[in-house]
């Protein structure tokens, strides 16, 4: 159906080029207008974000899903000297992508009730920012991928810093800096792997495609580059002990923020392991294995007992973040089918589960303006809805069976247990805990007598919400009791990852 | 008579520029109201002197028995020259008639001083080389002390004349050296005793004073204390030209010197040009964190961004001048464009620069605050913006000399660098403050918004960069 039209930079560049329209527009609206101006922004980014939505649904149902090879690439000329412009989806980014456009019009939908200032700015910000997350999962090229994946960090920075709560610019500076931090050493890395590239095959490239396939590295040198990109993806993920800045930044984001950066942003890191670690660098890989093991259990036990004395709703769902992506990285490193498949599936799954669970705490937040557990109690009185929706979404995080959150945990824990049970034994114990701190903080907020006065006169979900919620309570549930759906499309590109990695160690 | 003709002719556009310059003092002298005139003449000639080599020059002539070179290279550094002259002549034209600083001098000194910088980037001898910094830096002192009633113009002048004649001291000191141990003056001959082996420790010690001496020029730490003060203290629109052509100027004769006569013992100066990039990166951005006030601000992160200049020079390639060349362009661009928006910090008591005066001109002054934002997080070096790939281009020869761990310095330091020029961003968009500016000239917003435009149209890079790219290899290889 694309096979001449560049699909890939439509998807990715429409959001960007109706923010640079509403931007010139601002501009030639009198301060008159100004009001109606903001209202007709976020309908305008609304559609957009639908018309992305569309058009990647289209990308999806036109996708090969029986090959593993790239497919609607790009490739033009761009800065020269083997660096091109190359675009293209392979079955493990065609998720990320349909991910992405899925839950962006939900969370322009949502702002649209609960920002009340600088609404343009705001809409503007987030289709930027579109642009930039569907351009780090399609690039195909490492320098095109660097710049997607570091311009993120510009408009978070903002709508963090904007429109935040109480310690926004403090949480916006910690996420800003240590991000940055970890990605120059991974562009340090990439400028190394250029040059290599140019004393090993002839020509210099930074195309992913050939340096994955064509590329040999020595082991030493690939040490160093695994760690280089390891600093950058470990803090985007994040994993322990670097993950100090998601709480933070999860608390003082608005609710739509929180809900892109748990859903989609941190996946980028797990994404750049699958896409960089694992097929550039096979050697290191399997070497530092262990040490992404032991990081990712403690990850998980540690950051769930923290998670279970958190005194405010958002952190503790940040840091139940920091543990469910614990089981990412520990699916990832097992280098094995089950466990490559269950990282995947449960980074699309964490994306559905962890934003509707932001969305829930922004729907109470809205209405009380405040995030504290202790401020609640006893919602299931007034708010039978959100207290349906709550204990779904409460149980998908736990892994229910049923729910997607389960799939995921649980081919992870199985392909954790081919490597080493005690591995697995580990993680298993956090599916334990996280049980334990979800329950509570569901038992705190939802049921209990009601403490205070001000929540007996608070209103249920409005239609608004419960159009936002629904679709995501039903992805959740559909990939719960049909994994296939996302399996039958990652499956061929994940063996033939298997298959070369498989020869890469083993010759 | 044709002898004469081939021993000046390649330099006659810089001989039309004097003699320009000249006439205009004089017409300013008769006629002492008619500044605008001087100005928008003077901006035409420095149009007109840039763009005059890139087309009708002849690369390779040299005039005045060698002592000057045309090149590729010349060329191109007297093009970007001339044209960051002409914007600061353009953007200095509001503020000079607001603070009743508005005479001729300023375009002529400006004239005066685009000539030294052009002799000094295609000097081909020793002599060449001090006369032409000697010539820009005279006109520079003079710009900086310009607000002859302002106590810290007066104190700025001074200082930076104090320290420059300093540095011109080192310089003249390595010179004499170099001239001793080598007995030529001009790069050709010594560049031929320099690789023929066997060097005298007495050039290499001449080298390193030249060094020196030129590091005060880009105010390369540890050579850097004047540039602060000197920052702070100028008037703003000579501050936002001291940013941009004389910095260019100084590391482009700094990258002839070292690709011409010293290329055979690049292995001397190599571990020279490292130190000073490792100390200006380390000095310009933990001296920048604590900065209250822009200029300074400014003036410590130039010192960074000399730093990261000289990590593209270490590599001591082609690549590497190229690199340089695009990194300073692209530095200039970005500061050109930020010192408009500076100069367009001005209420109606006069001209404001703290950072804190920005407070809330997101809500206040929407354009100006983006602008800003876009300028500055392309200084940090922030992908998509051009900035980043200035910056890839100045850290990719290193790697590829195998110096990484010079470029994971410098990358780092651009981590700690992100930290003020994000500062300034917080003040624009997280902080309310209800203070609204003078509308600014018309010059000014123009200036701000083309080099925005520039930074962020990368996007189309391949369409509109490809003959500057090919400009830039071509300058960058005549060197060599």
């Amino acid at each position: 159906m694309f096979s001449n039209l560049p699909i890939l930079s439509f998807i990715t560049f429409i959001p960007a080029f109706v923010a640079v329209l509403l931007m010139v527009f601002s501009r030639l609206t009198a301060d008159s207008g100004r009001a109606q101006l903001e209202k007709n922004a976020s309908w305008v980014a609304l559609i957009t974000t639908i018309f992305v939505l569309f058009l990647s649904v289209l990308l999806l149902i036109d996708f090969d899903s029986s090959s593993a090879a790239y497919q609607f690439v790009e490739d033009t000329e761009w800065l020269g000297g083997g660096i091109n412009y190359r675009m293209g989806v392979d079955g493990i980014s065609i998720l990320f992508v349909v991910l992405t456009a899925v839950l962006m019009p939900f969370c322009i939908y949502a702002s649209q009730t609960s920002i009340k200032k600088r609404m343009l700015e705001y809409m503007v910000a987030f289709l930027i920012l579109e642009t930039f997350m569907i351009g780090a999962f399609v690039a195909l090229d490492l320098i095109l991928f660097y710049v997607f994946f570091e311009a993120v960090l510009i408009p978070m920075f903002i709508i963090i810093g904007v429109w935040g709560g109480k310690n926004r610019v403090y949480a916006s500076y910690k996420f800003f800096l240590y991000t940055l931090l970890g990605s120059v050493l991974l562009l340090a890395a990439i400028l190394w792997l250029y040059n290599y590239s140019g004393t090993v095959l002839g020509a210099p490239t930074t195309s992913i495609e050939t340096l994955s396939r064509d590329l040999k590295i020595p082991g030493g040198a690939q040490t160093w580059l695994w760690l280089a990109f390891f600093a950058s993806f470990a803090v985007k993920m994040p994993m322990w002990p670097v993950h100090t800045w998601l709480p933070d930044a999860h608390v003082e984001a608005p609710t739509a923020g929180s809900v892109i950066l748990a859903a989609i942003l941190l996946k980028l890191g797990g994404y750049g392991f699958i896409r960089f670690s694992l097929p550039m660098f096979p050697d290191a890989s399997m070497l530092l294995a262990p040490l992404v093991f032991w990081m990712s259990i403690i990850a998980v036990i540690y950051t769930s007992l923290v998670a279970y004395r958190q005194k405010d709703i958002k952190k503790l769902i940040a840091y139940s973040s920091v543990a469910h992506m614990g089981f990412v990285t520990m699916g990832i490193f097992t280098v094995n089918l089950q466990g490559l498949q269950g990282a995947l599936f449960q980074m699309i799954s964490h994306g559905f589960i962890s934003g509707a669970l932001f969305l829930l705490v922004g729907v109470i937040y809205d209405r009380m303006h405040t995030r504290e557990i202790a401020a609640y109690g006893g919602l299931v009185k007034q708010m039978p809805i959100y207290a349906i929706f709550f204990m779904f979404f409460t149980m998908a995080n736990v892994g229910l069976p049923g729910t997607s959150g389960f799939v995921g945990e649980f081919w992870t824990l199985l392909g954790a247990f081919k490597v080493n049970p005690w591995i697995a034994f580990g993680a298993a114990l956090g599916m334990i805990l996280s049980a334990m701190y979800a329950l509570h903080l569901y038992r705190e907020v939802i049921f209990g007598e009601v403490t205070n006065d001000k929540l007996n006169d608070i209103q249920d979900m409005t239609g608004r919400e419960i159009i936002i919620l629904a679709p995501l309570a039903l992805f959740t549930l559909i990939l719960g009791v049909y994994p296939s759906l996302v399996t039958d499309i990652t499956g061929p590109s994940v063996e033939a990852l298997l298959a070369s990695f498989q020869q890469a160690v083993g010759g | 008579m044709a002898n004469v003709i081939n021993f000046i002719l390649p330099f006659l556009p810089e001989l039309l520029l004097a003699f320009f310059a000249s006439q205009l003092l004089v017409f300013g002298v008769v006629k002492k109201e008619r500044t605008d005139l001087v100005r928008w003449i003077a901006i035409g000639l420095l149009v007109v002197f840039a763009l005059a080599g890139l087309f009708v020059g002849v690369p390779g002539t040299t005039a005045f028995n060698g002592a000057l070179i045309n090149d590729d290279f010349s060329y191109i550094a007297k093009a970007i020259i001339g044209l960051a002259a002409a914007a600061a002549l353009l953007f200095s034209e509001s503020y000079l008639k607001s603070e009743r600083l508005d005479q001729y001098e300023f375009s002529v000194l400006v004239l005066y001083a685009v000539l030294g910088m052009s002799i000094m980037v295609s000097s081909n001898s020793l002599l060449s080389l001090y006369i032409g910094i000697e010539m820009q830096s005279l006109a520079l002192y003079v710009l900086a002390a310009f607000n002859r009633d302002s106590l810290r113009a007066s104190e700025a002048g001074l200082k930076y004349f104090v320290l420059g004649a300093l540095s011109s001291g080192l310089l003249l000191y390595g010179i004499s050296m170099v001239y001793g141990f080598t007995g030529s003056l001009t790069f050709d001959t010594i560049g031929a005793v320099v690789s023929s082996g066997d060097v005298s420790p007495g050039v290499i010690a001449g080298m390193v004073f030249m060094l020196c001496g030129l590091g005060f020029k880009i105010s390369a730490a540890p050579f850097h204390m004047w540039t602060p003060d000197v920052y702070e203290g100028s008037p703003t629109p000579v501050t936002g030209f001291f940013a941009s052509a004389p910095k260019f100027a100084a590391m482009a004769l700094i990258a002839r010197v070292l690709m011409d006569p010293f290329m055979g013992i690049q292995d001397s100066w190599q571990q020279v040009i490292i130190v000073l990039s490792v100390a200006s990166m380390i000095v310009g951005v933990f001296g920048a964190l604590m900065q209250t006030n822009i200029k300074r601000l400014m003036a410590y992160s130039s010192i960074a961004n000399m730093g990261y200049a000289l990590v593209a020079l270490s590599a001591g390639t082609v690549a590497g001048v190229n690199g340089m060349l695009i990194f300073m362009s692209i530095y200039l661009i970005t500061s050109i464009g930020l010192f408009a928006c500076i100069l367009q910090m001005r209420i109606r008591d006069g001209m404001v620069e703290q950072i804190s005066d920005v407070a809330g001109l997101s809500t206040t002054q929407p354009r100006l605050a983006l602008m800003f934002t876009v300028l500055l997080f392309s200084l940090m070096g922030m992908p998509p913006l051009l900035g980043f790939f200035g910056k890839i281009s100045a850290f990719y020869p290193a790697i590829d000399a195998g110096l990484t761990w010079l470029v994971v310095v410098a990358l780092i330091a651009s981590v700690v660098g992100a930290f003020y020029y994000l500062r300034i961003i917080k003040t624009i968009w997280f902080e309310e403050q209800d203070r609204q500016f003078v509308k600014p000239a018309t010059a000014l917003s123009v200036l701000s918004g083309v080099s925005t435009l520039i930074l962020v149209a990368v996007l189309f890079l391949p369409f509109i960069s490809a003959p500057v790219k090919t400009a830039f290899g071509a300058a960058a290889a005549s060197l060599f």
